[in-house]
């Protein structure tokens, strides 16, 4: 009985956060990594988040990689993974799906991080990338 | 008394049904049936499709053993000069999956046939590895490979234009110029 309660519990808690990870937009995610970097919103740059976005790093072939590299120079079109697959655009103006899941905007960044600049990015890097992601029109 | 004890005995009859029932499929549940080697059995598993083919087609479990998988998902974090990391309860799930439906699970005559040509005691970490992949691709051409609409032999879908729903069959192959 206990062990039932429990679980009903934990399948409600599940719910819940599905329900909320729905809701997230870009500015609430600007909002979580501005607060993450101790810093106001206001204080994210979308000037230096389009550098960042752009900025070649020597990657794991010592290969120059960027952001664009998959994603393409122009975050309103569809980029390519390095097997062929499409890759929807990353700019919400293009794509409005983009920035609405925060775990999956975190895991991305864990990865491609990890794959670009081989090291995790900070919270201010990501509040800055949504940051002017979300203003590209 | 005795009508609670033939209710009893029904609901007993019941699950016993269901449960063969349910065993009696194969995991994922089959739409197409594995009638050839060359249709793979249309199988659903959401976190499967939804993660591994965020990057390339959701290669069929019954193209690799299970010891293969078990390599290929304990490494996600350096898949192929990738990381392709997980929750470690995602990764579990479609890790179950794999091995459920695996070429060496039994029940595929796909899979008996990718066993074949496999070194058990060396699984391979790549399907194009396996002795049955490089035997079903021995006519095509090596300029074919390196063509910039191809990308690389792991893209099936560039020149199996059916790959995603899982037909491989020769007449839905098209080698792209």
């Amino acid at each position: 009985m206990i062990k039932r309660l429990v679980l009903t519990g934990v399948a409600a808690l599940a719910m819940a956060s599905a329900v909320a990870a729905a809701a997230d937009t870009p500015a609430s995610l600007m909002a979580h990594y501005a607060q993450a970097a101790g810093v106001p919103v206001s204080a994210l740059s979308a000037t230096r988040g389009a550098a960042f976005y752009r900025t070649e790093h020597a990657g794991r072939n010592a290969q120059a990689v960027s952001c664009a590299s998959c994603h393409t120079a122009n975050p309103k079109q569809a980029g390519q993974t390095r097997v062929g697959k499409r890759i929807e655009p990353l700019a919400p103006a293009a794509n409005p799906q983009r920035f609405t899941d925060a775990a999956k905007v975190e895991k991305w960044f864990r990865r491609n991080c990890q794959d670009v600049l081989l090291r995790e990015c900070s919270a201010q890097e990501k509040g800055d990338f949504i940051a002017w992601l979300a203003q590209v029109k | 008394m005795s009508n609670y004890l033939l209710r009893g005995i029904g609901v007993l009859a019941a699950v016993g049904a269901i449960t063969v029932l349910a065993f009696s499929l194969p995991a994922g549940g089959e739409a197409r049936g594995d009638d050839g080697d060359d249709v793979m059995p249309r199988l659903t598993h959401k976190a499967w499709q939804q993660e591994c083919a965020s990057c390339h087609i959701a290669y069929a479990p019954s193209f690799l053993p299970k010891a293969s998988w078990r390599k290929i998902m304990g490494g996600l974090d350096q898949h192929f000069g990738e990381n392709a990391s997980l929750d470690p309860a995602t990764q579990a799930d479609i890790l179950k999956f794999l091995e459920a439906n695996a070429a060496d699970a039994g029940g595929s005559r796909m899979g008996r046939r990718v066993m074949q040509g496999i070194d058990t005691q060396n699984p391979p970490l790549r399907i194009t590895e396996t002795r049955w992949y490089v035997h079903k691709h021995d006519e095509v051409p090596r300029s074919a490979w390196s063509r910039k609409s191809v990308g690389s032999a792991s893209n099936c879908a560039a020149c199996h234009r059916q790959a995603e729903q899982g037909v491989f069959d020769e007449d839905t192959v098209r080698i792209p110029k």
